[in-house]
């Protein structure tokens, strides 16, 4: 069955949408990305929806979703490249992704991933042996 | 006011989740050829996208029929959700944000409602629902 | 019986020639249209209405029998709406058609009253239908004439300003309502993404009354903002707005709010990691010395 790729990039995950998603592929991702982080010990997750020109409530939770199971795993979640579009209908649809912070590209949502990763202590293997 | 009214009109089932995906695409299809600004076909899409999905997890599967409506002086696009489902006790209570009977957040009804210009919904317990939804270009 | 189809199939030339010599210099418009174009008009326009009288159907204006004719009178009420003929002129052009065809049915149709005056209430009405149409035609075409222009004025008078490398400032003039908010928001947006800026500055200075709708738009734009990654200062906040703000219960606690734009800018700089340095003085003088000394010397 076809599976939404998931790049380890340094202490993070990269996972690019680019496809309409099913459900199937939705549960699918979610698992994969708890599996990810656990085999890796990632420290953060940054989605990328630029291709996305439609997020509904269903894309929205698995968003929310991730970033609550990937926050208890130890992870932060970054979603980046939301289109304008998106952004206007999300908000008339009164959806907030409630847990989810947002940047405007890969590059600054690393930015704000290894902002937060400098109050860890150590490298995240270390986090393993707490 | 020297046209008159055409009516092209297509029907798709939603029994699968799969069925949800074409429809959105055909949804987008036809707001596409039919020249509907990006942020309306996005609004549009979207709402048919929720209410799709409603047809199919809360009313046991339905079918979509898309319409395009040529009125005198504008263009639209009219989308009929129905199912024989369970239907909708309190529909007042149901259009509120955040309603929900399973998990998630919420029927996407009240949402769906201000994503279009018109809309328009029955429901019987015991029977099903219906919801149609008109967005203007 | 009807001879109006057969009268004009006969004197079609002729009355056309007519028509256009009748028709006063205010409806011909010279300074608006050609000669040619005019001839061509007339002469599409009095083909349709044969092509219609003659049909089985001859008073079935709204009939198949009569599309062309429809088509040509649309046509030509839209072209001259563009253009700037007044509605009067445009339905003139359409009405000076009965004189030339009045004479012909007369002179045809003396001999028996009864079919002139058939034939005759026949061409009054179906030529009142016609103008009637244009006149439509006409108002709808200037509709959409004035609401493109309302639309392009609106995208204008709102432009996006980029203030610095991922700062950009929306200075709004006016009124904010529902429609241009809706065009305001987008293009702010685009210009987020298309700029890569993580800031954006909503100056308000130029906004007269803020109410709980306007509020709300704004709030929007501002969520929406929020979603894609960016921030939003609201700045030029009056003190009558703050208050209108304050008796409306609107909630702009998750929302930075700053009266001057200047403000906004520095917190914006500030939170990009940025500040402004005063270059001092002193240092570039001292050097200037040193170098006049240097060339004294040499």
């Amino acid at each position: 069955m076809e599976r939404i790729p998931i790049l380890r990039m340094g202490p993070f995950l990269l996972i690019t949408i680019q496809v309409d998603m099913h459900d199937k592929l939705a549960m699918q991702l979610q698992d994969d990305v708890a599996q990810r982080i656990s085999d890796w010990g990632s420290a953060g997750v940054l989605i990328d929806i630029s291709s996305l020109e439609i997020v509904d409530s269903f894309i929205g939770r698995m968003l929310a979703n991730i970033a609550a199971m990937s926050r208890v795993l130890g992870a932060d979640t970054v979603v980046v490249g939301m289109q304008p579009a998106v952004a206007i209908t999300l908000v008339e649809l009164g959806m907030s992704l409630p847990g989810v912070r947002t940047a405007l590209n890969v590059e600054s949502g690393m930015e704000l991933l290894y902002g937060t990763l400098g109050t860890f202590l150590g490298a995240p293997n270390d986090r393993s042996e707490e | 006011m020297l046209r008159m009214t055409e009516v092209k009109s297509e029907q798709l089932p939603l029994q699968s989740s799969s069925d949800v995906v074409v429809a959105r695409q055909r949804v987008r299809q036809f707001a596409t050829e039919l020249r509907f600004s990006l942020v309306d076909q996005t609004k549009l899409v979207t709402a048919a996208s929720e209410l799709a999905r409603n047809a199919l997890d809360h009313g046991r599967g339905g079918q979509m029929r898309i319409e395009v409506l040529n009125g005198l002086a504008r263009t639209g696009l009219k989308l009929t959700f129905e199912d024989n489902g369970p239907g909708i006790p309190d529909i007042e209570v149901a259009l509120k944000d955040g309603y929900t009977t399973g998990s998630g957040m919420g029927l996407g009804l009240g949402g769906s409602k201000r994503l279009v210009n018109e809309f328009f919904i029955e429901s019987k317990v015991g029977q099903g629902t219906k919801v149609t939804v008109v967005r203007w270009k | 019986m009807n001879k109006l189809g057969e009268i004009i199939s006969q004197n079609e030339e002729t009355i056309r020639a007519e028509w256009l010599k009748h028709m006063t210099a205010a409806a011909q418009r010279a300074d608006l249209m050609s000669n040619v174009e005019l001839q061509e008009q007339s002469r599409s326009l009095l083909d349709a209405i044969k092509r219609g009288a003659s049909s089985s159907q001859p008073e079935d204006v709204s009939g198949p029998a009569w599309s062309a004719a429809r088509e040509s009178l649309q046509d030509l009420s839209v072209s001259r709406a563009h253009q700037g003929f007044t509605p009067s002129e445009t339905a003139t052009f359409v009405l000076s058609l009965k004189q030339p065809l009045f004479s012909h049915i007369r002179r045809e149709l003396s001999g028996d009253q009864t079919a002139m005056f058939e034939t005759l209430w026949t061409c009054t009405s179906l030529i009142d239908k016609l103008a009637l149409l244009t006149a439509e035609a006409y108002l709808a075409a200037r509709e959409e004439l004035i609401s493109r222009q309302q639309q392009e004025l609106m995208e204008l008078s709102t432009p996006v300003v980029k203030l610095w490398d991922g700062i950009l400032a929306l200075p709004i003039i006016g009124t904010l309502d529902s429609a241009r908010t809706q065009v305001v928001m987008e293009e702010l947006l685009q210009t987020v993404v298309a700029t890569n800026s993580k800031f954006a500055i909503i100056d308000i200075t130029g906004v007269p009354t803020v109410d709980t709708l306007v509020a709300q738009h704004l709030l929007k734009t501002i969520t929406a903002a929020r979603l894609m990654g960016a921030e939003c200062i609201i700045s030029g906040v009056r003190p009558q707005i703050a208050q209108t703000i304050v008796h409306l219960g609107i909630n702009l606690e998750d929302v930075i709010t700053k009266a001057k734009l200047a403000d906004a800018f520095a917190l914006a700089l500030h939170k990009s990691g940025r500040t402004v340095v005063r270059i001092s003085a002193t240092a570039g003088g001292g050097n200037a010395g040193a170098m006049t000394a240097m060339r004294k010397d040499g």
